[in-house]
């Protein structure tokens, strides 16, 4: 078992990082970047927590090896705000109050974001298929449908 | 989505919806939870836990595990002071020293799988994992006792050799000792009237035993503890919790110290609804961090949740219900078996006084068995022991309407307890608007719209629940450009740094966002109950209120000087101070000049209510059976409550609407299923089912505001009275769809499927 | 934590397999991750070695052949979904992908780790067997083609030897046109199968020619019910038919009691799912031809 270093590219930044085989793209990412947004919630794909953007699709960060992400852009709920403006879809989840807790909060945002990205404008089914791998336990998924339905482009 | 919003003109703030304080950092990643502290030199701790449901400790070897490199520390119950039995306060139930310490640590028994045995310290994870398959447990297995009737049995293996059954018959007593050695902690009856006499009045009796399975809060944030046990003996304590005076209480309890020495951050808390009021991890952190002098983080995996945490108590309820031809209650009997787990504790007493609190009725006896069994302790779960007797009750409720060929609304109403009467427990009801939101169910558009298609139904419940008073403390300070920082010890899990900052706008004339609050650790405000029992709007609020009191009172003594007139000559109206004379001055040119006329201006206070204000809800759903597979699909939910003023009615719809989701999980889907030795068998998120975004509907909510008389602004606590009615208006609505009453929960389609192979019964109504 | 192994990422297919080769039984093949991660996570495997085959551009082509269409075992279910031949040629199996898990898991997982993976459970593996695909699997020497249905031995078993690999999955042509796939989960989003069942038949006049039915999660492995299947085919399509079917369908099914269900919960639903899917199966063979 060896070191590697793999380049990537973390919020628009370019990253160099030498990492073992058995490192997962969520660890690193909370441990070495500082960038907690992504949770650890179950570690096993189940609840969506730790989801972040690959290469523009969402994954389950807590199912990736680092080392396969050699030359990906990967972005993550602190890069999402660009140049100090927050996305619709976070003002949309501020105006519908659509966070609670919190936790599931940045999986949320970064799947709503990727599905408007593929479908501008959603229905409620699309919105509820597209999320159906993300739990929140807080808000019964009304405020946080709703979020991503009202946005403003 | 709010019915009256009529009545909230009279506030400025109040009732409306500001973006929550803490918003932002949510949005973009950078709230911090209890997981993502770093420290330096942090070592990594991981639990080691019993594979046996019930076993005796012969010993614990750790010889090979610390001879691990990477390995600084493994501590067991050796590690922690003896405790004696002792109450001490956790806020929602009392708690036993000696219980929390040993459900933290066994020291000589094991009594679910689960139980923590040993926790090492070590310089990563892997290392922390791998050490923990070193450490060496001789274990005496004993048979393990599994569900609450069985261990009621005489003849069942003990959990607690010298464990005996108490009598109690007031709820929080401890009660009579009766003597004998049993599974049966406590048995608690509650006595109303003539019993027997109001049966033997009845035209119709209903009777049913109904079960429940044991069920997690769900919280998706793992427990997490990060402790540092400084060289002079101060313990810091980061973790993910529902109140750091609570952790501080209780790891200094536990580990035999003064709580003056502990301080205690909160973290962000990633859910909670019950399940972090009480500590698992803070005090094995600490040890480990006194043996080895570093900080020491325990984070446990998702399957540590589920089987070493507290899920709320499997149930067995038998219900008597007794009525004249016009639906007069005549009497009403329930006997319920709440298992405790591994230790005493469930939360019986409150299934006990709340599940009848709907209904004026005379005569009444419940009994109530806490009940050891060999699985997790429980704890609270939101409205903690409520949901599972109203299961019964209003499950019961709506068969006697069928029987008695009314609708299950008029039913309820027909005996609705209206404030002044007496509640079960014999205390009289304060005012509050149960009557009032029945009769909104019964006018709601959705009650009276058509179900349309076959397999279809439509089914009510209610619930009731007292909420929590007890105390927090507040700080309001004023800033020189004239805002405001608000600090209280309440930790925030639902907004509520937005509705504590807004009810301070609301006294200081300025706008929510001119508060900044924020949630302080142990050491920077006064003692304050964690957030749970819905209190923390309310009692955190009343601190908060006479906090800004005090501060608008000085305001206006500071613009009596600087307007050159007497305090009481100012009038103070939206934020401005007027000498009545023309003269005016804003609350930022009082602020600016604070120093100068008198110094800084800040003010704290505390709250210590006497009277709460309880809280009801009822909900209206419309289901469909699959008859083939016996799934049910929730096709529209509403959810009716009566929540005083809504201090901010967006959080307070969510708080409901994730109650219901919570609530539909319980009814469908979610149980615990053990194997006959007592694992757990679905320790994940892929077979505990929860929700998910395709298993609810949007969920409507009507506010019915009845002003709580305990609260300035009338605000009642919301959080916890709205998972109450879901699984039995779910049930009456599975009756109504199939002419099938389900007496179990979950509901799940195995069960619906066995169900609809049985003849049609009689009383299925909604 | 994920136990210590080693990790490579193959550069192309003969990569892939000389790392197999070099590394031997110790070696796994890694594709989405979804279930191996999960796996070592779970100490329930520890491989050595990690062949990444995720890159591997070879593997993830999808293309119509003569008299059949070949899915590279790289393909993700995701992009099983977007691709227009599967979508227009192969609706059962653009069908199973919106019943696969998540988006999540969907943009990770590959077809080739379903099958490999051989759980009982698998959901494309009922409308592959439905379709009577085949297996290519690959060594360093050279290509070997196995029906599917005789590629899965038993719960998490294959005939997958240690130096071979899922190149491709093959599916003879013309597809029959009637199609149909259910599945039961215990809840709506995210749910593990706990009954999976797949038809695709013909019809002449109303007779039901080519008829494969593959179940999935009531045996130890998926598999063909050829009981069910004999009972349809040849036959005039009717309630009564099709419902003898369906008993046949859930008499050849050795579903196990677990966590999602009871072993005769399982059996009624195999039935009531097959009678659905041959109803179903049987209405779209109807359809007039575009």
């Amino acid at each position: 078992m060896t070191a590697r270093t793999i380049n990537l590219n973390v919020n628009g930044e370019h990253k160099e990082w030498s990492v073992a085989e058995n490192d997962l793209l969520l660890t690193e990412l909370r441990e070495r970047e500082g960038l907690t947004g992504a949770k650890y919630g179950c570690g096993i794909g189940e609840c969506g927590a730790c989801t972040v953007l690959v290469d523009g699709q969402p994954s389950l960060s807590c199912l990736v090896l680092a080392q396969s992400v050699d030359g990906c852009d990967v972005l993550t709920i602190e890069g999402l705000a660009r140049g100090g403006e927050l996305d619709p879809l976070q003002i949309a989840f501020l105006d519908q109050a659509a966070v609670q807790c919190g936790f599931c909060t940045p999986g949320m945002v970064l799947m709503g974001r990727a599905l408007l990205n593929e479908i501008p404008d959603p229905t409620e089914k699309d919105v509820r298929e597209f999320l159906k791998g993300n739990l929140c336990r807080c808000t019964g998924y009304s405020s946080i449908v709703r979020a991503i339905l009202t946005h403003r482009r | 989505m709010t019915s009256t919003e009529a009545r909230k003109q009279q506030y400025r703030v109040i009732g409306t919806r500001p973006i929550r304080h803490d918003g932002l950092d949510k949005v973009t990643g950078r709230a911090r939870y209890g997981a993502d502290i770093h420290l330096p030199g942090l070592l990594t701790g991981k639990v080691l836990r019993s594979p046996h449901a019930h076993a005796r400790i012969r010993g614990i070897d750790a010889s090979k595990a610390l001879a691990l490199p990477g390995v600084e520390a493994v501590v067991t119950a050796a590690d922690f002071p003896i405790h004696e039995d002792m109450e001490i306060d956790l806020v929602e139930t009392l708690g036993n020293l000696r219980v929390l310490a040993e459900n933290i640590m066994a020291s000589e028994k094991v009594l679910y799988r689960g139980h923590a045995v040993a926790a090492v310290a070590a310089t990563s994870a892997a290392i922390a994992e791998e050490a923990l398959g070193l450490i060496e447990v001789d274990y005496e297995v004993l048979p393990p006792v599994l569900n609450g009737p069985d261990a009621m049995d005489a003849n069942s293996p003990r959990l607690h050799e010298n464990m005996t059954t108490h009598s109690v018959a007031k709820r929080f007593e401890r009660g009579t000792d009766t003597g004998v050695g049993s599974n049966i902690a406590s048995h608690l009856q509650f006595k109303l009237g003539d019993p027997e006499a109001g049966f033997a009045e009845a035209d119709v009796i209903v009777e049913r035993e109904y079960t429940t399975s044991t069920v997690h809060q769900g919280y998706i944030e793992p427990h997490t503890a990060t402790a540092l046990w400084d060289f002079d003996g101060q313990v810091t304590l980061w973790s993910s919790s529902q109140g750091a005076f609570g952790m501080r209480a209780q790891t200094a309890a536990v580990l035999g110290i003064p709580e003056s020495r502990v301080k205690a951050i909160p973290m962000e808390i990633g859910g909670g609804f019950g399940g972090k009021l009480n500590t698992y991890l803070d005090p094995v952190a600490a040890a480990l961090s006194r043996e080895t002098g570093k900080p020491v983080k325990i984070t446990m995996d998702r399957a540590e949740v589920f089987i070493a945490t507290g899920p709320t108590s499997a149930t067995r309820s038998r219900i008597k219900l007794g009525a004249k031809k016009d639906g007069t209650l005549t009497a009403a009997w329930s006997e319920l078996v709440y298992e405790a787990g591994a230790f005493p504790g469930s939360p019986v007493g409150a299934g006990a006084s709340t599940g009848f609190a709907p209904y004026k009725i005379e005569n009444i006896l419940v009994d109530g068995y806490d009940v050891v069994v060999n699985k997790p302790k429980v704890a609270a779960y939101r409205a903690p022991g409520s949901p599972q007797a109203a299961f019964a009750i209003e499950s019961a409720m709506s068969e006697l309407a069928e029987k008695l060929g009314m609708d299950p609304i008029e039913l309820r109403l027909k005996n609705v307890i209206r404030p002044g009467d007496r509640l079960p427990t014999g205390v009289p009801l304060l005012p509050t608007g149960c009557e009032e939101m029945e009769k909104a169910m019964r006018s709601h558009p959705h009650y009276n719209a058509p179900i349309e298609g076959p397999n279809r139904g439509r089914g009510v419940a209610v619930g009731f629940w007292g909420n929590a008073g007890n105390s927090s403390s507040a700080t309001v300070s004023v800033t020189a450009d004239g805002g405001v920082t608000l600090v209280t010890g309440s930790v925030d899990i639902g907004g509520t740094r937005a509705s504590l900052a807004m009810q301070a706008a609301e006294v200081l004339g300025i706008t929510a966002e001119d508060v900044r609050p924020s949630v302080g650790d142990t050491a920077s405000v006064g003692w304050t109950g964690q957030t749970g029992g819905s209190r923390t709007t309310f009692s955190t609020g009343l601190a908060v209120v006479a906090a800004a009191e005090k501060v608008r009172d000085e305001m206006v003594k500071r613009a009596a000087i600087l307007l050159e007139t007497e305090p009481e000559k100012i009038e103070f109206d939206a934020g401005t101070f007027k000498n009545g004379a023309g003269k005016s001055l804003s609350f930022q040119e009082v602020a600016a000049a604070q120093v100068r006329t008198g110094g800084s201006i800040t003010a704290s206070a505390s709250s210590n209510p006497r009277q709460v204000g309880p809280a009801f809800a009822g909900h209206i759903v419309d289901v469909e059976v699959d008859p083939e597979t016996g799934k049910v699909e929730i096709l529209r939910y509403t959810a009716f409550q009566d929540v005083g003023t809504a201090a901010h009615p967006s959080y307070v719809e969510g708080q409901i609407q994730g109650a219901v989701a919570q609530g539909v999980g319980w009814a469908l889907n979610e149980e615990y299923v053990w194997s006959e030795d007592g694992r757990m068998e679905n320790a994940s998120f892929l077979d505990y089912r929860m929700p998910t975004t395709l298993d609810l509907p949007m969920i409507e909510t009507v506010l019915i505001e009845e002003p709580n008389p305990a609260h300035p602004f009338g605000i009642r606590g919301v959080g916890e009275v709205c998972i109450v009615p879901p699984m039995a208006a779910i049930a009456n609505a599975v009756a109504n769809a199939t002419g099938r009453r389900l007496t179990h929960l979950p509901m799940s389609p195995g069960r619906i499927l066995e169900a609809l192979e049985r003849p049609a019964t009689n009383g299925t109504g909604g | 934590m994920l136990p210590q192994t080693d990790y490579v990422k193959a550069s192309s297919v003969a990569h892939a397999l000389d790392m197999l080769h070099q590394y031997g039984t110790g070696a796994a093949i890694l594709a989405g991750g979804t279930d191996l991660i999960v796996d070592m996570r779970e100490r329930r495997r520890e491989p050595t070695m990690l062949v990444d085959i995720s890159s591997v551009e070879e593997l993830a082509e999808i293309d119509v052949g003569t008299g059949n269409i070949r899915i590279g075992a790289g393909v993700t279910v995701a992009g099983l979904a977007g691709s227009a031949i599967v979508q227009h040629q192969l609706p059962l199996v653009t069908e199973v992908t919106r019943h696969f898990a998540d988006y999540l898991t969907r943009n990770r997982a590959t077809i080739g780790g379903n099958l490999a993976n051989a759980s009982p459970g698998a959901d494309l593996v009922p409308p592959l067997l439905a379709l009577n695909a085949s297996v290519v699997l690959a060594t360093a020497q050279g290509e070997r083609t196995v029906d599917l249905n005789d590629f899965l031995v038993g719960p998490r078993r294959t005939l997958l030897l240690w130096n071979e690999l899922v190149r491709a999955i093959h599916i003879p042509t013309p597809v029959p046109r009637g199609q149909a796939y259910e599945k039961l989960g215990l809840r709506t989003g995210g749910a593990i199968a706990v009954v999976s069942c797949a038809v695709s038949m013909d019809q002449a006049g109303g007779e039901c020619r080519r008829v494969r039915i593959g179940l999935g999660a009531v045996a130890p492995r998926a598999f063909r019910s050829s009981e069910a299947e004999q009972i349809m085919e040849g036959h005039m399509f009717s309630s009564d038919i099709a419902a003898r079917a369906a008993e046949a369908a859930a008499n050849s099914s050795q579903p196990i009691s677990d966590v999602r269900g009871s072993a005769e919960y399982r059996h009624a639903m195999v039935r009531a799912l097959v009678e659905r899917a041959l109803h179903a199966a049987y209405e779209r063979s109807s359809e007039p031809q575009e």
